[in-house]
């Protein structure tokens, strides 16, 4: 005990009393929303064999659903970091009229119940829609394609990358446009060398949640993908069809990969912005 | 040469500039002295090109740069709060303005390095080229954030408040140093402050404003010992202003005499505390008695009130104090060596 309490820093004051149980709280609290139920999914698929895993790993219509569920999400997640930082920049440079009803009109994919969301957008992109009727003749359909999935998941990740954008573009003062002006940088060399940075890793934190959500969004997607296997099928709808036949093992493993997967991105964009800290001093 | 014709400003109904008229002499360095609202940064900021005028011209080295953008006036500019490009070590950050060039104009990379270290070692950072701005002290910054102006070799520098966040024993270090580097490179600059002190130590001009306007315009001499309006009276240093009344070209308070006026009519005088003499009582005086005695360092401050019942200050020395004895009650006689008489009701 005496040499575990030398080997520690010795702490802050903090306006918290009770290190010890705080801690505890905090991870007791964390096992059982967070890792209970996780360890209940992993504990489950340790029970598959190797011949099993490797069955359901090889069928291509489960590799077909994790690459459309993890491709749809990134590029996803990459269309909303780019428009959800230009959106962000509209609502905080430039004063308008109604700026507050768009800024609240951002949340409504945070509120809206997921199926409404993608009913909504099943009856605009479907082949007699309002969007869908001026895409077909132009050979671009959307509704019960890949594409759909995409456009689904872009709804929903939108809050995400403009509310963490948000308020550090609001921290970026405009003294350093000018800044950067006066040194003789031009509006696109200010951006890139001057806001972009300044940014950026906010701009991560909403593109991995965006991420994030994207890959485990299943009720906007499902109305909109038409669910073709293969084809427009994601994995969680798999998961679901899984489970629905009793086919337990077979959802335990397809969840497990993408706990994985999603787990090792998130991790990624966590070092990520890490590694970028450190470069910048803390 | 700076010259500016005529400019005015306005923020809605806020007249930031009303036709102000301005030159500086190529290698000057001028303040721009005023209280907050006086229109200084506005002037500063439309000298940069982060403003347009609503009226009027500028010309930077007899070229009309009323029309240009900032990027085109290669005047170099620094923030009272730095601006420093946070994600930037100090070197990228002193590097920026010559990376961004384009094209023939952008020099090579060794070039950057060296003109860097150059710079870093003008505002004695040069162990430092490594850092972030976060791992600064106020005073670092600010020195980086002039190295960086200074870079791009700029015809004219710009500092708005350049020592305004900056605790009291750094930023009056901070502005001889200042003072020496302007001297060694003879640049022009023009610096934004509403501390006089700063400005009288600093300038080779001062430009004090007042509401939009400028006030008077002359060397830290000139304008502390003869200012040519009330405000700047009041502005500059510690001031006396005592009502009188003007009659066949004399001031007098309470029958005293205390200097000439131009016209007849009331008026103010101001009388700086340091010519206020406090003598022994003579009867060929005008005669005061004190009022309070208050001793700051080294000077004495003392309240007299005339006859007539008008108070004065005054600014001695511990010696006079010392041997006259001054203390409350005290009957003296004053000689006011010098006072200035503005004619006009509420000035």
């Amino acid at each position: 005990m005496a040499v575990l309490a030398l080997s520690l820093p010795r702490r802050a004051p903090s306006v918290i009393p009770g290190f010890g149980p705080t801690l505890g709280f905090t991870l007791a609290y964390l096992s059982l929303i967070v890792l209970l139920p996780l360890a209940a999914l992993v504990i489950k698929a340790a029970g598959t064999t190797l011949e099993q895993w490797t069955a359901i790993l090889s069928d291509p219509r489960v590799l077909s659903a994790l690459g459309l569920s993890f491709g749809g999400a990134l590029a996803a997640a990459l269309i909303n970091a780019v428009f959800g930082l230009l959106v962000a920049w509209v609502l905080v440079r430039y004063p308008f009229p109604g700026r507050r009803l768009v800024d609240a009109a951002i949340d409504l994919p945070f509120a809206l119940p997921t199926a409404v969301a993608g009913i909504a957008l099943t009856a605009l992109y479907a082949p007699n829609g309002w969007l869908g009727r001026l895409l077909e003749p132009l050979g671009v359909k959307v509704a019960f394609t890949p594409l759909g999935v995409v456009v689904a998941m872009v709804f929903i990740g939108l809050p995400f990358v403009v509310r963490t954008v948000e308020p550090v573009l609001h921290d970026v003062d405009l003294e350093l446009e000018e800044a950067a002006a006066s040194l003789g940088a031009d509006r696109l060399q200010t951006f890139l060398r001057v806001i972009l940075p300044a940014v950026l890793p906010s701009l991560l934190t909403g593109f991995s949640l965006a991420l994030a959500r994207a890959v485990g969004e299943y009720g906007s997607v499902i109305f909109i993908a038409g669910n073709l296997p293969g084809v427009s099928e994601i994995a969680p709808l798999l998961i679901v069809t899984k489970l629905e036949q009793y086919d337990y093992v077979g959802a335990t493993a397809i969840a497990t990969v993408m706990l994985a997967i999603s787990f090792t991105l998130l991790l990624a964009v966590n070092l990520l912005q890490k590694w970028r800290r450190a470069q910048m001093g803390g | 040469m700076i010259e500016v014709e005529n400019v005015s400003k306005r923020f809605g109904n806020f007249a930031a500039l009303d036709q102000v008229s301005l030159r500086v002499a190529q290698g000057k360095l001028v303040a721009l002295l005023g209280p907050s609202g006086s229109g200084k940064t506005t002037l500063l900021r439309i000298l940069a090109g982060l403003e347009q005028p609503d009226d009027g011209r500028i010309r930077l080295g007899g070229i009309d740069a009323t029309g240009l953008g900032t990027r085109d006036r290669k005047v170099g500019f620094v923030f009272q709060h730095y601006a420093l490009f946070r994600h930037m070590t100090v070197a990228e950050n002193i590097a920026f303005g010559l990376k961004v060039r384009k094209g023939a104009n952008r020099p090579s990379k060794a070039a950057i390095t060296e003109k860097v270290h150059t710079l870093l070692e003008l505002v004695q950072l040069e162990g430092l080229a490594g850092r972030y701005p976060s791992q600064l002290s106020g005073g670092q910054r600010q020195r980086v954030a002039l190295a960086r102006a200074l870079a791009v070799e700029p015809r004219l520098l710009l500092l708005d408040e350049p020592f305004g966040a900056l605790d009291a024993q750094v930023r009056k270090d901070l502005r001889r140093w200042l003072r020496h580097l302007h001297d060694e490179m003879g640049l022009t600059g023009v610096f934004v402050t509403h501390d006089q002190e700063e400005a009288l130590e600093v300038a080779d001009e001062v430009v004090v404003m007042n509401k939009g306007r400028i006030e008077q315009i002359g060397t830290p001499a000139e304008i502390y010992d003869s200012p040519a309006t009330p405000f700047v009276y009041r502005f500059l240093g510690n001031v006396n202003a005592v009502a009188c009344r003007v009659a066949g070209g004399q001031a007098q308070v309470g029958g005293l005499h205390i200097g000439e006026g131009r016209a007849d009519g009331p008026g103010t005088a101001f009388i700086r505390p340091h010519d206020v003499e406090v003598l022994e009582l003579s009867p060929d005086l005008p005669q005061a008695r004190v009022r309070q005695v208050v001793v700051l360092g080294p000077v004495v401050r003392a309240e007299l009130e005339l006859a007539g019942g008008v108070t004065v200050e005054a600014e001695l020395s511990r010696d006079i104090k010392d041997k006259l004895g001054l203390r409350r009650g005290l009957e003296v006689s004053v000689f006011l060596r010098k006072a200035r008489v503005f004619v006009g009701e509420n000035v």
